[in-house]
């Protein structure tokens, strides 16, 4: 134990994600021995991104203003939505540069068993997005795990019945890997979701 | 397969030990309590991660050391292979093959089989359906590897869907919930359920006639062993081997059974209902059977997953027999027979209080073992 503030510090830090008590109390130190100038930039990144990220009232997305810079840009297809859990997923499928649509962000998945229900998840947004008839495909990209699994069945059921196309990106093996380091489940989708192959 | 190396640190009574063994019978005679089923214990942990007798990991490391580990020395055929797994309690477990480290542990599941047969086996004759439904599921997983994967699938949509129908039974009856949600788990539910209970009756159907077969060479003709899959879906169910013909039956059935289920708020259909049904003769084993009579029924189901997994394995895969303290508990003519049934396995580690116990045919090399010590009696 530290005295006074410098435990209240390394109790902080320790509070965030990926950190544990000895991370906690490097980046304490670290701090303390760092520049005042660096610190200050520190603590001013942190309260601005408290300050004025917000979240897009239409996408729920991470922005600084009412609609992210994607719902902004003209240039992108209104036609087809992504949805996904997390405003970080929004990121992952940007990288790829392939995707030309609109995203949704749920804020979730459903888990009953940390009580997480459709209620609790950006849904009700999502079917008001799509009444308005722009709207053509909706691409389900949840995490490819059981909850994920389920939200994204939850919600083919839901829209099925107003006409859409649904897709689920495809589950299987890594590009550029080797097929023995496969664990048997990722080989056991690939093989379900295998194609056939056109020459 | 067979094993030539055994080699603990802080593993149970042991800090230290190193055994070499050989093909053939190998048997571990020392007083009780000087730790012979912690040897095959560890050898058990190298083919399953798990003991067959504790639940955690806490139990296996010595008391006062922080880590336990097993090196095991495999020879198939004649290729060589090196597991050593350590296990830190509250940790996962790190595991290397010959010497280069893998991502995971489970990586190790497949390279040693092993089928052991232990006094504590009696609870599958004697105890509750769910000692039963696991000593399928652990056949099956060392059948096949993949059904880990299954079973761990099954029970992570078992807790979701009954923590929802906790819940859903009072929003349900209060008029405002919909069950729209619940409708996704129980087709998660029906789905895996499917996968599990089609591994199980494939297996069921492959294991009885062994067990029959088994049965009547332990006890020489004691009546016939028969068994039976009791399904959740009930009497009328069309129990073959299908994924998509039992899916749409669990689903079935787990509408049928909605009301009971928000009552209840517990899922009542599906795999981790199931019963397997032991019979001697007319009567079930449970509460019919005397004490030897489910003695030899336990050891008939170990024999049989034995010669399965003799049958269906590669060639050079035959498991690796053990048998814990088996023979104290045998008369002098079905310790012969059982000594004869074995004879030919590659390798068969027994343990026994003292030498008279062992049955000549199966006294290749001894090993004495006294207060966490092995030496080889030459």
């Amino acid at each position: 134990m530290y005295e006074g503030i410098v435990q209240d510090l390394i109790d902080e830090l320790g509070r965030l994600p990926g950190v544990g008590p000895k991370s906690a109390q490097r980046i304490a130190f670290h701090l303390l021995s760092a520049e005042p100038a660096e610190v200050r930039k520190l603590v001013h990144a942190i309260s601005e991104v408290k300050e004025k990220i917000r979240f897009c009232e239409v996408c729920a997305n991470v922005t600084e203003d009412a609609l992210c810079r994607i719902c902004r840009d003209p240039r992108r297809d209104p036609s087809v939505i992504c949805v996904v859990e997390e405003a970080k997923d929004v990121v992952a499928v940007e990288r790829t540069r392939e995707f030309r649509g609109r995203y949704h962000v749920l804020g979730g998945a459903i888990s009953p068993i940390e009580g997480i229900g459709p209620d609790d998840l950006r849904v009700r947004e999502l079917m008001t997005r799509l009444s308005d008839g722009a709207v053509t495909e909706i691409i389900l990209a949840t995490d490819p795990n059981l909850e994920g699994e389920a939200t994204a069945t939850y919600l083919a059921r839901l829209i099925k019945p107003l006409g859409l196309k649904v897709t689920r990106p495809a589950s299987g093996l890594p590009v550029g890997g080797d097929l023995e380091y496969a664990d048997e489940v990722t080989l056991g989708r690939a093989f379900e979701g295998r194609r056939l192959l056109d020459v | 397969m067979h094993l030539e190396l055994l080699s603990l640190t802080d593993f149970r009574s042991y800090s230290e030990v190193e055994i070499q063994l050989v093909p053939g019978g190998c048997a571990f005679v020392g007083p009780n309590g000087q730790g012979k089923t912690n040897l095959v214990e560890a050898i058990g942990y190298v083919a399953t991660l798990g003991s067959h007798r504790a639940a955690g990991d806490a139990p296996l490391v010595r008391l006062g050391a922080e880590r336990a580990t097993v090196r095991a020395g495999l020879v198939r055929d004649d290729r060589k292979a090196l597991v050593e797994l350590e296990i830190v309690p509250g940790k996962s477990n790190r595991a290397r093959i010959n010497r280069a480290d893998v991502p995971r542990a489970r990586e190790v599941l497949g390279l040693l089989r092993t089928v052991l047969f232990a006094p504590e086996d009696l609870a599958i004759v004697k105890g509750d359906p769910s000692e039963r439904r696991r000593f399928l599921d652990e056949l099956l997983t060392v059948q096949s590897p993949r059904m880990v994967a299954v079973r761990s699938e099954y029970d992570r949509v078992l807790k979701q869907r009954n923590a929802l129908l906790k819940t859903a039974g009072a929003t349900v009856r209060s008029g405002k919930g919909d069950l729209r949600t619940l409708e996704i788990w129980d087709s998660h539910l029906a789905s895996s359920g499917a996968d599990l209970l089609a591994a199980r009756l494939r297996l069921v159907a492959e294991l009885g006639p062994l067990v029959e077969k088994a049965y009547d060479e332990v006890s020489a003709g004691g009546g016939a062993a028969t068994m039976n899959y009791k399904c959740s879906l009930g009497p009328e169910a069309a129990l073959v081997p299908d994924r998509d013909l039992l899916s749409a039956q669990l689903l079935e059935a787990i509408s049928a059974a909605r009301s009971q289920e928000l009552d209840r708020g517990v899922s009542l259909v599906g795999p981790h209902r199931d019963d397997l049904v032991l019979q001697l003769g007319p009567l079930p084993t449970r509460g019919y059977a005397s004490h030897g009579e489910s003695w030899s029924y336990a050891l008939a189901l170990r024999l049989a997953s034995y010669n399965l997994l003799r049958e269906s394995g590669d060639t050079g895969m035959d498991p690796v027999l053990i048998l814990d303290d088996v023979f104290a508990e045998l008369d002098a003519e079905r310790r012969q027979r059982l000594a004869r049934l074995v004879g030919t396995a590659e390798q068969v580690l027994i343990t026994a209080a003292v030498p008279a116990d062992v049955p000549e045919e199966l006294a290749g090399a001894r090993y004495d073992v006294m207060a966490g010590e092995v030496r080889r009696v030459v």
